[in-house]
């Protein structure tokens, strides 16, 4: 469980990272707590999971992976975990969960491929579907992206999600 | 233009920024040079846009919270207002217009199923949406947002 000092930690986390020598006592100091106190909290974060990663994201963009696609897949419910871990092996997988079908949409998983380009896309989504025997596939390209952003946890103000 | 040296670092970075009091210190002597360098070059790359954010990136579900992928049949004429009535939840992380028949895209973060439920019903209401899907995940088999350079 998460005590008050945890969400104020994990509200903190998302403010600009320092890039300074010391950022954690800057980001402790900030917090009103020991760089040491900081760190041992973040550590067990990091092992229990709640951090899933410690690092950076790049503008896919801009390092040039330009196309993105969506794949969503029709996988009999027997064959979604050897499926699952096959194709989560692939480098240009960044996402890969299995998901509940809807009566009017019956793709029960999906992939997320980046690459250079559509038909980078298209090729490795085929070479991906045929080695792991998947028939029924669509490829949802992105037309446009009207948000992209990072989720702030606990920071506290009431937003219109929760009035 | 990213150089050889940059691509080293944002390899090394992108995964594994150490927990330690001098966490760009241990990267630069990995990469064989100081600090400063590290956290200029941090700098440089940051106001040119090629990092989107550095920090810990939190699993959401862990945290208590409740995410799902929503689709949307948008009539083609309302889709800039459903599009922008649909960005104002704090809770909409990715939202992208896709080509198809569902074809608006987004994630939603919300601290409750009560609190998700109530933003769908009211996305579900706007003016131009035939249709709307939830797609919660059953299991994940990755999450990992990491570009080989």
């Amino acid at each position: 469980m998460l005590d008050e000092l945890d969400k104020q930690i994990v509200a903190k986390m998302q403010d600009e990272f320092p890039l300074i020598p010391e950022p954690y006592k800057q980001l402790a100091e900030q917090l009103g707590i020991s760089e040491d106190e900081l760190l041992t909290r973040l550590r067990r974060y990091h092992r229990c999971g709640h951090i899933r990663k410690m690092g950076l994201v790049l503008r896919h963009r801009e390092v040039g992976y330009k196309a993105n696609a969506l794949c969503a897949c029709a996988v009999p419910e027997e064959r979604l975990d050897e499926v699952g871990k096959q194709m989560a092996v692939s480098a240009s997988v960044t996402h890969c969960y299995t998901r509940l079908p809807q009566p009017e949409w019956n793709y029960n998983f999906y992939i997320m491929l980046h690459a250079s380009t559509r038909e980078e896309c298209r090729r490795i989504a085929a070479q991906l579907a045929k080695d792991a025997g998947v028939s029924d596939y669509v490829m949802l390209f992105s037309v446009r992206e009207w948000k992209k952003t990072s989720m702030r946890y606990f920071s506290g103000q009431k937003h219109a999600d929760e009035l | 233009m990213l150089t050889d040296f940059d691509k080293r670092l944002l390899n090394l970075i992108q995964t594994d920024l150490p927990l330690e009091k001098r966490p760009f210190a241990m990267i630069a002597d990995k990469l064989g040079t100081n600090e400063n360098e590290v956290i200029e070059r941090l700098q440089f790359l940051k106001e040119q846009g090629f990092i989107r954010r550095i920090g810990p990136f939190f699993d959401s579900g862990r945290l208590g919270y409740v995410s799902t992928l929503v689709a949307l049949k948008v009539r083609p004429e309302r889709m800039g207002l459903v599009a922008k009535a649909v960005n104002r939840y704090c809770g909409v992380t990715h939202n992208y217009e896709r080509e198809g028949d569902f074809n608006l895209w987004f994630a939603l973060i919300s601290p409750s199923v009560s609190a998700q439920t109530k933003v769908l019903a009211e996305i579900e209401k706007l003016a131009g949406v035939e249709q709307l899907i939830s797609l919660p995940a059953t299991r994940k088999f990755k999450v990992s947002v990491q570009f080989k350079l």
